[in-house]
């Protein structure tokens, strides 16, 4: 049995506006995948990274993590395995000090005192946030943020770790220090970005979603070199495969 | 806008002065609440028309402040903001209680102005004693120190979100009135109607950002309950600070210090 795999069967959900965010969608990922979902805004894509743990309930259709259909009596098994991190850090940390929100997932596991300190303990030294522990999360930078929220997540032990915009609002540092971090998580990884650039990076495979359904769902650097496909669905290649502004060279789609 | 960012920055100050290294910081921040708690039901419960017996109450924040070194100036214009308030509450004791209570030469001195400098110091106490249970403690570390001391969690949990989210919240509602500013082009926008929009917005967006919270909260296993996970040592310095302090603020509560000492020097004096 693996915890690490995601499967999403003719998904579908209907805001109570009336809106279909998501139609018919179904894909499988499996054990140690890095997989991305990209499209334009209102694709769809937070709404879809919402029903993986639960968050959004499918109004048809259903999700299956590792042998585990979701379902209410399976909830809080399915929310320990899937790690989710938010667009928004300032959504993830409400605790009073950068430790207590760490360990507010481990605590609600059940653990014990040390093992609680330990999980803590490692997962900000992970992020490289061991310094922060006793700062309150509105005295972080936005960099320090988001690697902070990434440890409340790593803290409670997921199989497989799903991220809405990882790099937004990052300084080209921050980003970097954040992709290296994530390129050493080796279980299952979701994320959903406009950053095309870190997706061709991290993710070998990349699903586009555009008004709610998936457009297409294959390897990254075939999706990104279909110049139709990502018109259609309002994206365009990342910059490393863009023509150089100075020289007018393409990219050397080979090296890729 | 500009005094919002102050107000929050300001806000900021008086929570990171609690990260300070003091004898006073180091004490278990129960003790702290206790004793400050003590403190101001000892000063409210005095008469209204009482002045002298309030003065000697003033040697705990004095002591407070220099044992914790706070910056002195930093918390005299904390306190002095919110003496119009206090005036402004007091301002008919003047005017509906005019019996002479004292006379300074041919200058008597109604209750009512005896009533108002008696509200006074007593806010002033009361006030600076809790901006220096923050700033000597954290704003975290008393809701925490309160949860211990029977306080429901319901309410600290509460004033712990508040407290979390009035930086977030005042940072929003700083950049709405900034883009509302900047497109009234130095006039008065569109005035009243602007605002009753800007905060139906704020509002929302404060609803909305609670479910995100919410959502994160449950996306990490919380289903209804939070967990301590705090450790604290009360000692024998707490207890000593907790005992020592009660005395001082019991006895100059049952006894008249000030009007014992007046009764030695005019006995002394031929």
């Amino acid at each position: 049995m693996s915890h690490h795999i995601v499967e999403v069967k003719n998904l579908q959900h209907v805001y109570p506006d009336g809106t279909i965010a998501i139609k018919d969608v179904s894909f499988r990922i499996t054990h140690g995948e890095s997989v991305a979902i990209i499209g334009a805004n209102g694709a769809g894509k937070s709404s879809l990274l919402q029903h993986l743990n639960g968050c959004l309930e499918a109004t048809s259709g259903e999700v299956i993590i590792g042998d585990t259909r979701l379902s209410k009596g399976t909830l809080p098994d399915i929310r320990r395995t899937v790690g989710m991190v938010f667009q928004n850090p300032d959504d993830q940390l409400f605790m009073p000090t950068v430790f207590e929100d760490v360990a507010f997932g481990p605590l609600n596991l059940g653990l014990s005192g040390s093992e609680v300190d330990l999980r803590v303990r490692e997962a900000l030294e992970r992020v490289g946030a061991g310094h922060l522990s006793a700062k309150p999360p509105y005295l972080l930078s936005g960099g320090e943020k988001k690697r902070v929220a990434i440890a409340t997540v790593l803290a409670m032990s997921p199989d497989i770790l799903v991220m809405d915009e990882p790099t937004s609002g990052l300084d080209p540092y921050a980003r970097r220090q954040l992709m290296s971090l994530l390129r050493e998580f080796h279980h299952t990884k979701i994320f959903t970005s406009h950053d095309l650039d870190m997706v061709l990076d991290l993710c070998p495979r990349t699903i586009i979603l555009y008004e709610g359904g998936v457009m297409a769902d294959g390897p990254t650097r075939d999706i990104f070199l279909n110049d139709a496909l990502l018109a259609a669905c309002r994206l365009e290649k990342p910059f490393s495969m863009q023509e150089c502004p100075v020289c007018n060279k393409s990219a050397d789609t080979k090296k890729l | 806008m500009l005094s919002i960012n102050a107000a929050v920055s300001d806000l900021k100050r008086l929570d990171l002065l609690a990260n300070s290294d003091s004898p006073i910081h180091a004490l278990d921040a129960r003790a702290k609440v206790l004793v400050t708690i003590i403190f101001s039901i000892s000063v409210v419960s005095f008469d209204r028309y009482e002045l002298a017996r309030l003065l000697p109450f003033f040697i705990f924040p004095a002591v407070m402040i220099a044992y914790a070194n706070l910056p002195p100036l930093y918390f005299v214009k904390k306190i002095a903001f919110i003496s119009p308030f206090v005036l402004m509450m007091g301002l008919f004791n003047p005017i509906f209680d005019r019996a002479v209570m004292y006379h300074i030469g041919p200058l008597g001195i109604s209750g009512g102005w005896i009533s108002l400098i008696s509200m006074l110091i007593r806010s002033l106490l009361t006030v600076g004693a809790a901006f220096i249970l923050v700033g000597t403690t954290g704003f975290t570390a008393v809701c925490q120190a309160l949860e211990r001391c029977g306080t429901p969690q319901i309410f600290t949990l509460q004033l712990l979100f508040l407290h979390r989210y009035i930086f977030v919240l005042a940072d929003e509602t700083g950049r709405t009135a900034r883009a509302r500013e900047l497109r009234s082009c130095g006039r008065k926008g569109r005035g009243i109607a602007s605002f009753g929009s800007l905060a139906g917005h704020l509002l929302l967006r404060t609803w909305q950002r609670a479910e995100h919270i919410h959502t994160a909260m449950r996306a990490r296993g919380f289903i209804g309950r939070f967990h301590a996970h705090r450790r604290s040592h009360f000692g024998v310095t707490g207890l000593c600070f907790v005992l020592g302090w009660t005395f001082l603020f019991i006895t100059l509560r049952i006894y008249d210090l000030p009007g014992i000492l007046g009764a030695l020097f005019t006995g002394i004096l031929p």
